[in-house]
């Protein structure tokens, strides 16, 4: 594969024009958008990071890696990447031809529009590329300032919460005015713990309303321990707080994933049919297409799942339609308003599961496979984990809850999580999650006493 | 405001990717260090040719964060068109656990990572502070070279080394100077003779004598826990060392040299007289590794069932070896057996000296131990009383 040549890029750079144009005339209204041609290591870096520019960390690394070794191995090829900015900010891979190309910007055309158009979108920050730039280099500082080590150690275990952030917590916290001011941990505090439990029974005091209690259980986790974290540092609070905005920001393209790949998809299709292709480039064209398009036996392919039920929404409710989908949907009300028995039919959808060595499909039920796919989708593959107190048995150990909706935990993976969170908290963490329906399982960390599981 | 733009710029010197890359790889060998008593002693790194890729799980790399029970769900996927409940799509690999497998892959609960490397990559990892401990610099030894380069021409030497072209040539040039430019009456002075120069090494010698019980007492796991010890062992000095020259001896009531392959593939039977094995070490050390120019490694690997009458002959043999080497390392196989059974073990205990060191090994995991115990800078410390 060679280096596209000056004159190619000028090729290019009028397919571009083309793509826009075609693409404006049939409704899309992107961000100012600026492409990028950069060479396979750097886009594969860029894929692994989410973003050019974010902060150092081996978990990037690793990701590099798996990103670096696929690519060499011809198993896989990024064949975009765009970033939600205004102006937005895309990647072209050097070594494609210019037909792959001027596909991409296509595809990143409705990207473009969908992240300036959808609802989900409209609170996300369109400066994140410079932000996290600064961030990485407020983390370097503190590598430079607290060791190395110590900074990848609390980014072990900030990462490991980093999907429990609330999209829609406020900046500032609702706590009524009239609530003392935080009580300072002191050494002795274990000492009376005993007697407030006991103070607490009693009914003529009414129990203490902590700042480090939220009013209502929060599911900002992240927010909730930078903002009371009886041990952190402030710089310390700073890298949570980091990581925890990064987050904010990604979160809409988790929830969004079937959708705007699939409107991506339509996109590309019907933008490329409108352009001026050779015979040649028809056939490139069209087997790209279906290699992107390629339905897997054991995985979702978002691109294809979204990609037919556009379709199918465009026959049943016309063109215009799918523009207020763009503008109103995510992944789960997308499936919950569209998905239907035909289509769960004609896609050949199905619920497989392992028996033995083997992978069997157990299901072919149309609702049985909506609910999982509404289960998998939109961020709900992350446990709900809310914060019901911070200062419990009035010792400051923080109290957490999953939010049960009939699916257990790996609770091997929850104690490891547990032990980053203490990490972070410096208290004995709980967690209240269930064995099954009907049974209430509370887990506890704390270094000295190890796990424990109370029933 | 523009609406669309396009660029290429230079990305030569960027590489974040790469320092994070090369931060995980370093983890990643971190965490291989924290398992290597488990991996030394891994069956398909022994019986292999040295060449092969050797597959680790790394636990403490993952990613841990709280998730669902990934083998309890169904997962959604997509046929062609026509598919029934029943239908087997796709198959894991017998053995594979809830979260074991590959890291890329597939499959539901398949995602803790593996890291490939060489049996040589990991050599590295686990000889990295060994080294043979005591090791002294003993008198010289002269390595003559077998090759031996002609270097200079002379007018004398013995008529074996004449240079025939050299020396037609001198005659045909006298001949000349006198007006007759050919070849004929030689005389002495045309006569040339090649001179030679002897390459001469000069090195610290060491020899270890691995010394194995193959006899019928020996079972499956003392064989393997012994040719384990011994593989990593022959690698170790074979990487760090140059000629370190290692002899190999199989005893059961007799002791023979062996050649490496017969060492780590025949299996013998009958009963144990470890004294055969020390007598006939004590014999080569005689007979070619003097212990004036020698620094000499004696390892003896057994489950410790010896004849109760060669005892006394072995710890006399012992002492003797002990004396003329710079450690003599025990190494005792015992799984699920009582200390008291063992018979040998007692009567080198009885040996006071600080060049013999022991090790009992009643697990996999203890091999690698082993090794530190015998070559690791603790050994250095033992030595050094």
């Amino acid at each position: 594969m060679s280096k596209m040549t000056p004159a190619q890029l000028a090729q290019l750079e009028a397919r571009i024009a083309e793509v826009w144009e075609v693409g404006t005339r049939l409704g899309l209204r992107p961000f100012p958008t600026h492409f990028e041609v950069v060479p396979a290591t750097v886009m594969y870096e860029i894929g692994a990071y989410g973003m050019p520019g974010r902060f150092s960390h081996w978990t990037h690394g690793k990701a590099y890696q798996v990103q670096k070794t696929l690519y060499d191995y011809g198993l896989s090829k990024i064949y975009e990447l765009v970033i939600n900015a205004n102006p937005c900010h895309a990647f072209l891979l050097d070594t494609n031809t210019v037909l792959q190309n001027t596909l991409v910007v296509a595809h990143v055309m409705a990207h473009s529009d969908f992240f300036a158009n959808n609802a989900y979108f409209a609170r996300t920050s369109r400066r994140m590329l410079d932000t996290v730039s600064l961030n990485a280099e407020r983390i370097e500082r503190y590598e430079f300032e607290h060791g190395e080590a110590e900074v990848e150690r609390l980014l072990d275990a900030v990462l490991s919460i980093q999907e429990h952030v609330d999209l829609y917590a406020s900046e500032e916290e609702d706590e009524p005015a009239d609530t003392p001011p935080a009580r300072q941990p002191k050494p002795y505090d274990d000492l009376w713990r005993y007697d407030r439990s006991a103070e607490r029974r009693s009914p003529e005091s009414p129990p203490r309303r902590s700042r480090r209690r939220p009013a209502e259980p929060s599911r900002d986790l992240l927010g909730f321990i930078r903002d009371h974290s009886p041990i952190l540092d402030d710089w310390e609070r700073d890298v949570v707080s980091i990581v925890r905005a990064e987050m904010q920001y990604f979160i809409p393209q988790i929830q969004t994933k079937v959708l705007n790949e699939g409107w991506a998809s339509y996109w590309h299709a019907r933008i490329m049919r409108e352009l001026d292709l050779s015979a040649d480039e028809h056939l490139e064209f069209a087997r790209l297409h279906a290699a992107i398009l390629q339905p897997s036996p054991r995985r979702l392919n978002p691109y294809y799942l979204g990609y037919q039920m556009l379709l199918d929404i465009e026959r049943r409710h016309g063109e215009r339609h799918l523009f207020e989908v763009r503008e109103v949907e995510n992944d789960i009300s997308l499936i919950r308003n569209y998905l239907t028995r035909e289509l769960v039919d004609e896609l050949d959808l199905y619920l497989y599961e392992r028996q033995g060595d083997e992978l069997v499909i157990v299901d072919k039920d149309w609702e049985a496979v909506r609910e999982r796919l509404i289960g998998e989708l939109g961020g709900n593959q992350t446990p709900v984990i809310l914060v019901e107190d911070g200062d419990y048995e009035g010792n400051l150990e923080l109290y957490l809850r999953h939010s049960w909706d009939g699916r257990k935990l790996d609770l091997d993976w929850a104690e490891k999580t547990m032990e980053h969170i203490y990490r972070l908290w410096g208290r004995r963490v709980w967690l209240e999650t269930r064995a099954d329906d009907e049974s209430r399982l509370v887990l506890s960390y704390h270094p000295r006493e190890g796990h424990k599981q109370h029933r | 405001m523009f609406s669309i733009s396009l660029t290429r710029d230079d990305w030569s010197l960027h590489r974040k990717g790469a320092i994070d890359q090369a931060r995980h790889m370093q983890k990643v060998k971190e965490a291989i260090k924290q398992n290597l008593a488990d991996i030394v002693s891994e069956q398909s790194i022994i019986t292999s040719d040295g060449k092969k890729l050797v597959r680790v799980p790394i636990r403490t790399l993952e990613e841990y964060r709280f998730r669902f029970d990934p083998n309890s769900y169904p997962q959604v996927g997509q046929g062609e068109g026509g598919s029934k409940v029943g239908d087997v799509i796709g198959r894991v690999g017998p053995g594979q656990g809830p979260g074991q497998g590959k890291q890329a892959g597939d499959q539901p609960g398949i995602d803790y990572y593996e890291a490939e490397l060489t049996v040589e990559e990991l050599g590295q990892l686990i000889f990295e502070d060994l080294e043979l401990p005591n090791l002294e610099e003993k008198r010289l030894r002269e390595l003559e070279s077998e090759a031996v380069r002609f270097t200079d021409i002379r007018k004398h030497g013995p008529f074996a080394n004449l240079d025939k072209k050299r020396t037609i040539r001198e005659n045909i040039k006298r001949n000349a100077k006198r007006g007759n430019p050919r070849f004929g009456e030689l005389k002495n002075d045309d006569l040339r003779f090649k001179t030679w120069e002897r390459d001469v090494k000069r090195e610290s010698n060491a020899v270890v004598i691995a010394m194995m019980d193959v006899s019928g007492s020996m079972g499956t796991f003392e064989k393997y826990i012994s040719r384990a010890f011994y593989y990593w062992m022959v690698r170790f000095l074979r990487t760090r060392y140059d000629h370190v020259e290692i002899r190999f001896i199989a005893h059961h009531t007799e002791a023979k040299e062996v050649t490496e392959e017969e060492f780590f593939t025949r299996g013998e039977s009958g009963g144990t007289r470890a004294s055969s094995a020390y007598q006939l070490a004590l014999q080569m050390i005689e007979e070619r590794f003097d212990p004036e120019s020698w620094n000499i490694y004696p390892f003896h690997f057994s489950d410790g069932d010896n004849w109760p009458s060669d005892n006394d002959l072995c710890r006399r043999l012992a002492e003797q070896l002990i004396e003329r080497s710079n450690q003599f390392g025990y190494g005792e196989i015992r799984q699920g057996r009582y200390a008291y059974q063992s018979t040998l073990m007692h009567t080198l205990e009885r040996i006071n000296s600080p060049k013999l060191v022991t090790v009992t090994i009643s697990d996999k995991t203890d091999v690698y131990p082993a090794l530190r115990r015998f070559f690791g800078p603790e050994a250095r410390e033992v030595a050094r009383v």
